[in-house]
């Protein structure tokens, strides 16, 4: 299968190593990757600070660099969030794009993964994931239970997750809430990773990077001994 | 449609200021977001045993969406069948003229001596200073409320009006105006105080105030939900009722109450329902009994398209309870009548620049959305309110422009890596000291991950 892979800027600029994970896993379950060189950031940061306006050139060269793609595939479920949610409706950019693990449980089918990662897990649920696309269902929610995230670690070898107190508690991250509002952010983030760490994880991860970032920043500041990692780089991993 | 907490200064709501002093004290904040977390739970346990939850909820909505398309006939059918049942009915078109009417049918009937039950509509009006001013003394019933009457606040939320007073502090404040022991903070002998101290107040009261949960059109009744019974003692025993709603508070028909009883005590407060839901249909032999309808800007709210949706609210609070935000910044950080929430995008339809900051204090996790019984879509008009405030100069210019650089930059691929590599560069070579300087807000506390020498997409364009 060809896909199209949009690369989250953050992520293109600070984390490459999550870009080629994704990148790998794709190739290794069989898909044709492109990546269009000629894109950007999709403009979510613009438009949740109120001026959509003003990402409307990051609109045009998602368009522009995805135009002939069937299937644009992103490590991101914010992004992704942004893109379907309020990118204009007159192209179907929207239907298109798919953060990766929707794309491996609806597209793929995936059910088996050569995957190895013998570590006590704590899934961070973003919430542009888990209620923007509905990854999976929010503890909110009386509808039966399904998370796609979880389906996908399920396959992954030796991996323990851990069960956290609170499943699916905002991180604090919030994009410029992460600023504007940095003393309550700092608490909320402090407060997840206190449940990570009374749960036994070793290592958080998360569809979405930047909730991982924030986490991290915490963490690596208090000397907390808690890693992070993007669920691509887990589900890519394989035995040494 | 506010209140504004004493540390809050005008015009504009500085609700990140606010929630940093609030967090400022750990303890506090983890003890106030666990009460809330615990109703929130409550929430959880009570509505997964309705099988039909989210058939309730969607009904609830769609009810909603009629009711509000044809409210003006329906407010009107109300009036005639309320009319009909001996209920005087008045119409308010905002907070001055909802007081004087108020005022005025006290001052009818010589009444010096009000008690009121929960009403946050009474809040959003401001009434109790306005009655005071004129010589009236009132006095909150519920037990919340009368705890922050007693000391001189606000509610801080819409269910649970005392939430961040810890018991300690309810017995010194009961020990300074009731006279109970110095040190008491047994909530079992607490109560009973109020109790004791209330009893004579609803005694000596001439008049009853109450709010209203549901009003009928087709029967011309009304529904006030408690649990204390307040609402009950209190016009049970006055010749005179006055019941304050909101034009928003309209259900067609007495069988849409069956939807709306079972969501409301479950998302507020965990209960399958109220302790009492008193339906009050006409005046007992003797008593006159009063509806005022108070528009208050909710019709100008109705007329906004893309808004109209947060009039569904039924003022569960369950967006509140759930809100990570609120949990840990408190009531009183949003600087309006209704916090939260559901407050971020009423309020600032009644005057955005004041409110102007709240659509932004949210991270839009989205869990006010998922947990509400009406389903009103809370993150989405957050974000919508977002683009309102910024359109419509709530803003600096300097914010806005910077804004408008970034985006531009981000979204032009040759810009974007440009100074993506820029960015990097300086973060590896500029020493720490200048990196993580004061203006470096996300530095003070947390860490800045590593700037790696190639980004990902200038490693592929080598790599392929």
């Amino acid at each position: 299968m060809e896909v199209g892979l949009f690369v989250p800027c953050y992520i293109d600029q600070f984390y490459p190593t999550v870009a080629r994970a994704t990148l790998k896993l794709l190739r290794r379950l069989g898909c044709t990757v492109h990546v269009p060189l000629n894109q950007a950031c999709c403009g979510q940061p613009a438009a949740n600070a109120g001026m959509a306006i003003a990402s409307t050139a990051a609109e045009r060269t998602f368009y522009k660099a995805f135009a002939d793609m069937e299937i644009i595939v992103a490590p991101s479920a914010s992004c992704v969030c942004h893109v379907r949610d309020h990118y204009s409706k007159a192209n179907d950019m929207a239907a298109r794009t798919m953060e990766l693990c929707e794309f491996l449980v609806d597209v793929l089918r995936v059910n088996h993964l050569d995957a190895h990662y013998p570590y006590r897990v704590g899934l961070h649920e973003g919430c542009h994931g888990l209620r923007g696309l509905r990854l999976g269902a929010s503890t909110e929610l009386h509808v039966p239970a399904f998370n796609k995230v979880r389906q996908l670690l399920s396959m992954v070898g030796d991996l323990q997750l851990v069960t956290l107190e609170r499943a699916d508690e905002c991180c604090g991250f919030g994009g410029t809430f992460a600023v504007s509002e940095a003393a309550l952010s700092v608490k909320m983030g402090r407060d997840r990773l206190r449940d990570h760490q009374n749960s036994g994880a070793q290592v958080i991860t998360s569809t979405d990077m930047s909730c991982l970032m924030h986490l991290w920043g915490l963490a690596n500041r208090h000397g907390l001994p808690l890693e992070v990692r993007h669920v691509a780089e887990i589900l890519n991993s394989t035995k040494p | 449609m506010s209140l504004p907490s004493p540390e809050i200064p005008l015009p504009v709501v500085d609700h990140a200021g606010a929630a940093a002093r609030f967090v400022a004290d750990e303890a506090r904040t983890d003890w106030h977001d666990e009460a809330l977390w615990h109703v929130r739970q409550k929430r959880d346990a009570s509505s997964a045993v309705v099988p039909e939850w989210e058939e309730l909820r969607e009904l609830a909505s769609k009810i909603k969406d009629h009711t509000l398309s044809r409210l003006d006939t329906y407010l009107i059918q109300f009036e005639t069948s309320a009319s009909a049942n001996g209920i005087h009915v008045h119409w308010a078109r905002d907070a001055e003229e909802h007081n004087q009417l108020v005022y005025s049918i006290l001052d009818r009937h010589q009444a010096r001596h009000l008690v009121k039950s929960k009403s946050m509509l009474t809040e959003e009006c401001h009434l109790n200073p306005y009655l005071e001013e004129r010589g009236i003394k009132v006095i909150d019933t519920d037990l919340g409320e009368r705890i922050v009457q007693l000391a001189g606040k606000p509610p801080s939320h819409i269910v649970l009006p005392a939430i961040h007073v810890k018991k300690e502090e309810i017995g010194q404040l009961f020990h300074q105006n009731l006279g109970t022991a110095a040190d008491e903070s047994d909530p079992q002998r607490l109560t009973e105080a109020a109790r004791q101290h209330l009893r004579g107040k609803f005694l000596e009261a001439e008049a009853a105030l109450t709010g209203v949960n549901f009003a009928i059109a087709s029967t011309g009744g009304i529904v006030v939900c408690t649990n204390e019974g307040n609402a009950d003692l209190g016009v049970h025993l006055a010749p005179v009722h006055i019941a304050s709603m909101g034009i928003e508070k309209i259900l067609p028909e007495p069988h849409h109450l069956a939807v709306f009883l079972r969501l409301l005590a479950r998302s507020a407060t965990g209960q399958s329902i109220t302790v009492y839901t008193s339906h009050f249909h006409r005046p007992r032999s003797g008593q006159e009994m009063h509806i005022v309808l108070v528009d208050n800007g909710r019709s100008k709210h109705l007329g906004r398209k893309h808004f109209r949706d947060a009039l569904k609210c039924i003022r569960c609070g369950a967006c509140i309870n759930t809100c990570p935000v609120y949990r840990r910044s408190g009531g009183y950080s949003y600087g309006s009548t209704i916090p939260g929430p559901i407050g971020s995008i009423l309020t600032p339809g009644v005057d955005l620049k004041k409110y102007s900051t709240l659509p932004f204090a949210s991270t839009l996790c989205g869990s006010c959305g998922d947990v509400c019984p009406v389903k009103i879509d809370i993150p989405k008009q957050l974000y919508r309110w977002r683009q309102t405030v910024m359109d419509e100069g709530g803003t600096t210019l300097t914010k806005r422009l910077a804004i408008t650089l970034i985006g531009n930059v981000m979204g032009r691929p040759r810009l974007y890596r440009l100074a993506g590599r820029t960015i990097r560069w300086l973060l590896r070579r500029l020493p720490q000291r200048i990196v993580y300087a004061r203006g470096n807000i996300w530095g003070r506390t947390r860490d800045l991950p590593d700037a790696p020498r190639e980004s990902f997409l200038d490693w592929f364009k080598k790599a392929s």
